[in-house]
């Protein structure tokens, strides 16, 4: 099966920003099998993780990685071998081999054994849908607490002028796939999965700016009565 | 670059986000559209003979632009490469719509920024933390500012 190898050589390389790098000590697997048992052998290689990717290199100045595990559906587990700190990325298939790593010390097998169990693609979509619920339950709880009127005009700008609405009606610039954002300065991290809320008709925004809609009418209507009445007594 | 081919065969088979039959073309081949089974997985797209189980390649989804051509049509070119396109003919345009959406959120890289963007918004909006029931929220990955390096 071909794979887009130049390219995903490129992407262990560039400048985005990596989850974890660090040395770790690889088990060597051997492709036949001996009659004796020879003992395992470790080759010590610069790891970086990607996303759902794990490369490693020769060396940490190399240029191009010598190979990547495709991490997507594994599971990491502590090790039984005879190394200490080490720890095995496994997959479901029966015949797949384990790919067993060993660490310098106890923090860094921890810190990798976190960071390679999250890594899967799954769980970042799982979070972010996850947030994206959590961010449209306080959008409306925010503007159900608004619907009780002020009688202040200062109440209303205060309203309009609220951080947290604002960002959901700006029209958000759609970045493509990690394509040149590190060049940018400050992280305007505005994903082009907002235009889709905009435009939804249960998004957030709508829900959000109906509420604000009657809740400024109610105050509209209040001053108006306000108005009439210092009208009436012959105010100015 | 070695890498673990048989987990990736594995992934080809797994259920896809998107997957339709579709005329494509890639760079080398003089760009001669043919009849493929485009299947979209995590943040891999492979594409197979129709009548195979195995997938002639895949195409990892980072750093790559989704352009869309002319009608009916869309491309995907990567950063380092950009003049070489491998291209997708739809049969409809909104076939060709759906997929160029599908395809421009199927990156690891957009993910990390979408949940950077939600964090930072339920932050503002309610003082609290999303992550922190998660236990991540010290993870570097997702941080805002964290591509300072």
């Amino acid at each position: 099966m071909k794979l887009n190898e130049r390219s995903v050589a490129h992407y262990a390389t560039c400048d985005s920003p990596a989850d974890h790098t660090g040395f770790l000590r690889k088990r060597v697997e051997r492709h036949h099998h001996h009659a004796h048992h020879h003992g395992t052998s470790y080759q010590r290689r610069w790891f970086v993780l990607k996303g759902n990717l794990l490369f490693y290199f020769e060396e940490r100045e190399s240029r191009e990685p010598v190979g990547l595990v495709v991490l997507e559906g594994c599971t990491v587990e502590l090790c039984e071998a005879a190394e200490e700190f080490a720890f095995a990325i496994r997959f479901d298939d029966a015949g797949a081999r384990a790919y067993v790593l060993v660490a310098d010390g106890q923090a860094a097998m921890e810190a990798w054994v976190k960071a390679l169990s999250r890594a899967s693609f799954d769980y970042m979509r799982l979070v972010v849908r996850e947030l994206e619920k959590q961010l449209e339950e306080a959008c409306k709880s925010l503007a159900a607490c608004r619907k009780s009127p002020q009688r202040s005009s200062s109440g209303r700008k205060r309203h309009l002028s609220n951080p947290a609405l604002q960002p959901l009606q700006e029209k958000p610039t759609t970045l493509e796939n990690g394509y040149s954002t590190w060049s940018s300065g400050g992280c305007v991290a505005t994903p082009g999965l907002s235009p889709a809320m905009l435009e939804s008709p249960v998004s957030p925004e709508t829900i959000c700016f109906s509420k604000l809609h009657n809740w400024y009418g109610q105050e509209i209507a209040v001053l108006r009565r306000e108005w009439q009445e210092r009208q009436k007594r012959g105010h100015p | 670059m070695r890498y673990n081919e048989r987990e990736l065969l594995s992934l080809a088979r797994q259920p896809a986000e998107k997957a339709a039959e579709i005329r494509m073309s890639v760079p080398k081949k003089g760009n001669v559209l043919k009849k493929r089974l485009v299947k979209l997985v995590v943040n891999f797209l492979f594409y197979f003979r129709t009548d195979e189980a195995e997938p002639i390649g895949a195409l990892l989804l980072e750093h790559c632009k989704i352009t869309k051509e002319e009608e009916n049509v869309f491309s995907i070119s990567f950063i380092e490469e950009p003049e070489r396109k491998y291209c997708f003919e739809c049969a409809t345009e909104e076939q060709c719509q759906e997929w160029v959406e599908a395809l421009r959120r199927a990156s690891y890289e957009f993910l990390r920024r979408s949940l950077i963007f939600y964090r930072n918004e339920i932050q503002k909006m309610t003082g609290k933390d999303p992550l922190e029931q998660y236990g991540i929220s010290e993870e570097a990955r997702f941080q805002l500012g964290a591509h300072r390096q």
